[in-house]
This record gives structure tokens, C-alpha cells and sequence, in this order.
């Protein structure tokens, strides 16, 4: 088997109440390809954080899920600000969210650094005044 | 088989597609002009059967009157039973109703709630348990948890529901207060507000068998009840049920009463689905408990309860207001949960939704699927018998249905209307 398949998700930046949509839907549809509990949570975290980021920074973005036999790929691509301090960006605790969006509980500095844990690989492409593209991936031993 | 316990009345069905499109676990299908259960899926949450415009859904439950055979019988009441009676001034009225229509004995669901209670606060304080802890109280809520988030099977709490430990109590009171019965002498009937219980207690759980010996329903005895309910008149029973007791039978009931304010009590599939996706992805941080109802207002909104779940539970604050906090503690020095209270079994987890075992199939089936829901209006009118175009596009693909049931799509073909509504 050498298909892939690729799930696509907009996620709408103009709707906080429903960041997240994407990220329960990829979890029904790899429950539906028999994939392993643990994974279908690693990669439903990782796409859920991707999701809010996107929303509270740059207004929302595209979201691409590729299953392939081996590996699950996700990439996120939004056209926001960008990213200026990657390695900023990804320490813990590091946020640039505003109060705002902090008083609803998000914002804690923890989006990227989650996101990093729970994939394999990821890679973040960014420039200022353009947008971000991130990719991650997870191995599936089986 | 899990032996469920929502059946159709196919002569009452029309085929409308009220429940297909309603049923949480998309479990329903209209083949042949009427509804069909696919059995490994529904986790008998009674939706359906709530609403079912024709009435041709309903629970399947014992007739009291068809056990008589039993030397003893003691009634088990929920305690969502109280909520149905309008200015009901004490439980004790009720409970001598259940010995009137002809129970020997009462036992009350909501006093084995409060030994729950109590050991639920000791669970809590158990080092290296996963929290949040998840009530196990709900036996659609445990389905559904074995079938789609196996991430929380161990976060369900491992003492058994109040319907067991009322049951075990019950007949141990029995035996001490007639030693002269054999155990086949004494029937337990539990009074269910909801199908999941029924369910539950005809399958056990793993090895676990119930100790429930006849389920009926809570709609049953309350028509039975009415010809019998005599206010004024002093009953020769009293109840042996507090505040918290009685409070399980409404949501937040059973999480409040933990006296711990880190809870989360959630009711209907459809919350307690947000509730459960954002705890396994770590989005609900420093919760210690959860309690999660799959009826509207908690078991007061089972399907086999006569009033409303709103009303029922006003009712209950009435009925609570001058009670003790609670009528069963434990002694002080009572510092461990006993392994009779405890069931060491987790839900087993149930890929019901998986396509094939095998993953390239899955694979091959889900590509075919993406192509045929393109195809699709998308407008889920559930006219093909299946509850949106997406699980329309599955059962083609798993050889339940054929495309040429879309009328959207016939239509567009017969009349050369090709602007799919797109």
C-alpha cells in the first residue's frame, strides 16, 4: 500500500467557540482507521493546540492530515504575523497572547512546547509578515 | 452479545428519520421502511426512544406482577422515583406505597448512594489514582467511554454504582433477618428510570454479574403507586436517605456531595462528548472529579420517569430541605474501600467505528468514502436511511446501502439538474 490519505480542515479564525472542531474530527476519522488509542491522542493534542494557535494569532488557517502507512503528518498553515523568536517561541511559558485571550484560560505558553512533545518531528516555518507553516509527524510502530 | 434493552415496535415505526438523526452513536439505520438498532453500537442512552414522535421505541423491562413467585421481594427505588409526585412531603410516603402494591421489603438506591459517597472521598485520596476520576454511576456514560475515548478507561472509578451495593445490602439484611430463606426465596427488583440501567444490570460487567435479580420500570410502579399513595396517614417505613442521597438523582448531585470543589458534572450525550474530548486532550487542568449524566438533568431525565427532569427536580429540593446531610457514614477509623464495593474490571475497549482490521483496508475504504461524499449533497436529510451523507457514504462503502438511495442525487438525474445545492 503506498496511498496516502489526507484529511482538510479550514480553521475558521473569526469563531473562538469552535477551535477544536478540527481536531475532534481527525480523532473520529483515525478511530475509523483502526489506529492506536494513544496515537489518535497524541495527534488530537497536537492538532488541537495547532488549532487555537492559529485562531488566537493568526486569524485562523488551513490544516492538512496525512495518513500514510507508516507516519501521520500533520501541517498547519496559517498567513498571520509570523513567528520572529522561534526558539523563544518555544519555551515554555513564552506567550504572546493577549490578555484578552488569557482571561478565557488559554495563552499559558504551552501551545508549541505540547505540541513538540507529543509528535515525533516538527518543524516550524516562519517568516514575519507572512505566515507560519508547521509540520509535524508521529511514527506508527506497528 | 450484549443484550441491550431499546426495542421497536415495528408496527408502530413509519421510518421517519427522527432518531437516525438524533441517535449519538449513529446506531440507527432505516432499512426496509423502519428503523433497524445496529447492537454494537448503541449504548442504550434512550434518546430514541425520548424522541420517537410514533412511540415505537421502548425500553424492555420485567412486569412486577409476573415474579410473584419470589418469598421475598424488596424493592429497590431510585431515587429519582421521589422527584415524580407532586408535593410529596416525605420519601416515607412513597417507600409505604412499594410494601402497599406489594413488596415485602424496601431498600433505597439513594442510602447505598451515600456509602458511594463516602468511599468516593477516600478513592480521591488515593495516591497514583488517574484523575480527573470519572463517575461510574452512569452505565451509558461507561459504554460510551469504552467505545470511543479507551485513553479514559482507567480514569472510571472502580467502585461499583449504588444500584450493586444497594442490592448486596439488601439481601445481606434479608438473609441476617430471615435466616430460614434460601437465597432463590429472595427476590431484588430494581425500579429503573432509564434503559442503560436495565442494560447494565442483564449483562454485568466483564466477569462481574449483577445482583439485581429483576429490573422494572420506574413508569410501571409509579401507575401502580397512585392507585395506593395515601397522604396523612402515618407509614410504618421510614426512609434511611439524606440530602446527598436523594441529590444523586439530579446532575451535580452525586460531584457536589464529595465536598471538594475541583468537580465537573456534566449531562446530555452531547456535552458530556465536549467534556470527555477536552479532558483527554488535557484541556480541563486540576479537575478531581467528573460526573457525567448521559440523560438531560441527571437520572431524574431517564426515559422511564413520568415528570419532567426540570420539575422532578424541584420536587426533590423540597423533599430534601429539612433532611440530614446524610444517614450513612462511615466509622472514623474506616480507612480503606472494601474489595465487595470495588470492581477491578475497566470497559473493555470496543473499535466499533473501525472500518477494517486491517489497516491498508481502512485505508482503501476511507479514500472510497472522501470520493462518494463529494459526490453527495451533503444536506443530511437522512432520506437514504442513514443519518447524514457521510454515514450514507460508509455504508455504501461497507456494502449496507446503495447510492442509488440518495433521491437528491435522483432527482438531480431525472430532471438533468445538475446544481447539487453546492
Amino acid at each position: 500500500m503506498s496511498e496516502s490519505l489526507t484529511f482538510h480542515y479550514d480553521v475558521d479564525g473569526e469563531d473562538f467557540t469552535s477551535a477544536g472542531q478540527a481536531s475532534v474530527q481527525v480523532k473520529k476519522n483515525l478511530r475509523r482507521l483502526g489506529i492506536a488509542p494513544d496515537i489518535i491522542r497524541q495527534v488530537s493534542i497536537a492538532m488541537y493546540e495547532g488549532e487555537i494557535n492559529m485562531v488566537i494569532h493568526a486569524g485562523g488557517g488551513e490544516a492538512d492530515v496525512i495518513v500514510s502507512e507508516d507516519k501521520i503528518d500533520i501541517i498547519l498553515a496559517d498567513h498571520g504575523p509570523g513567528i520572529a523568536d522561534i526558539e523563544l517561541a518555544m519555551q515554555e511559558g513564552y506567550s504572546t497572547a493577549p490578555d484578552s485571550v488569557r482571561s478565557l484560560g488559554f495563552g499559558a505558553g504551552m501551545g508549541l512546547p505540547n505540541m513538540k512533545r507529543y509528535m515525533d518531528e516538527m518543524t516550524i516555518d516562519s517568516t514575519v509578515g507572512v505566515g507560519t507553516t508547521i509540520k509535524m509527524t508521529v511514527y506508527l510502530n506497528r | 452479545m450484549y443484550a441491550h434493552s431499546v426495542e421497536l415496535d415495528v408496527s408502530k415505526c413509519t421510518g421517519c428519520t427522527t432518531c437516525i438523526r438524533h441517535c449519538p452513536t449513529e446506531a440507527i439505520r432505516i432499512r426496509n421502511g423502519h428503523a433497524v438498532i445496529n447492537e454494537e453500537r448503541c449504548i442504550d442512552c434512550g434518546e430514541c426512544i425520548r424522541l420517537c414522535p410514533n412511540n415505537a421505541k421502548r425500553a424492555m423491562c420485567s412486569k412486577f406482577e409476573h415474579y410473584q413467585h419470589y418469598k421475598w421481594k424488596i424493592a429497590l427505588p431510585a431515587p429519582a422515583l421521589y422527584g415524580q409526585f407532586d408535593g410529596l412531603e416525605d420519601v416515607d410516603t412513597v417507600l409505604q406505597g412499594l410494601l402497599d402494591i406489594g413488596f415485602d421489603d424496601v431498600f433505597e438506591v439513594a442510602s447505598a448512594a451515600e456509602l458511594v459517597t463516602e468511599y468516593t472521598r477516600l478513592y480521591l485520596k488515593t495516591e497514583g489514582i488517574k484523575k480527573p476520576v470519572i463517575s461510574s454511576a452512569c452505565p451509558a456514560v461507561v459504554r460510551l467511554i469504552s467505545l470511543r475515548y479507551p485513553y479514559l478507561r482507567d480514569n472510571i472509578m472502580p467502585i461499583l454504582p449504588p444500584i450493586e451495593i444497594a442490592a448486596a445490602l439488601a439481601r445481606k439484611k434479608a438473609k441476617e433477618e430471615h435466616p430460614d430463606f434460601d437465597d432463590g426465596d429472595i427476590g431484588i427488583f430494581f425500579i429503573s428510570p432509564c434503559p442503560a440501567k436495565v442494560s447494565y444490570i442483564r449483562n454485568g460487567f466483564g466477569d462481574y454479574k449483577s445482583k439485581i435479580d429483576v429490573v422494572v420500570s420506574l413508569k410501571d410502579i409509579y401507575f401502580m403507586l397512585m392507585g395506593v399513595l395515601k397522604r396523612g396517614t402515618s407509614p410504618k417505613v421510614s426512609s434511611n436517605a439524606g440530602m446527598i442521597g436523594i441529590g444523586w438523582a439530579s446532575s451535580g448531585g452525586e460531584a457536589s456531595a464529595i465536598l471538594n470543589d475541583k468537580y465537573l458534572a456534566a449531562d446530555g450525550i452531547e456535552n458530556i462528548n465536549k467534556v470527555l474530548d477536552a479532558i483527554e486532550n488535557g484541556n480541563i487542568p486540576q479537575l478531581e472529579f467528573v460526573e457525567l449524566n448521559a440523560c438531560p438533568g441527571g437520572c431524574v431525565g431517564g426515559v422511564m420517569t413520568i415528570e419532567n427532569p426540570y420539575i422532578a427536580r424541584t420536587r426533590l429540593q423540597s423533599v430534601r430541605r429539612y433532611l440530614p446531610v446524610s444517614l450513612n457514614r462511615l466509622p472514623a477509623d474506616m480507612h480503606y474501600i472494601p474489595d465487595s464495593f470495588c470492581s477491578n474490571e475497566l470497559p473493555k475497549y470496543m473499535p466499533i467505528s473501525r472500518l477494517s482490521e486491517s489497516f491498508s483496508e481502512s485505508m482503501r475504504m476511507m479514500s472510497e468514502i472522501q470520493k462518494i461524499r463529494d459526490m453527495l449533497p451533503g444536506i443530511d436529510c437522512g432520506a437514504c436511511g442513514s443519518p447524514s451523507c457521510r454515514a450514507f457514504a460508509e455504508d455504501i462503502v461497507r456494502g449496507t446501502a446503495e447510492i442509488s438511495k440518495c433521491c437528491v442525487l435522483k432527482n438531480a438525474a431525472e430532471t438533468g439538474d445538475t446544481d447539487d445545492g453546492k
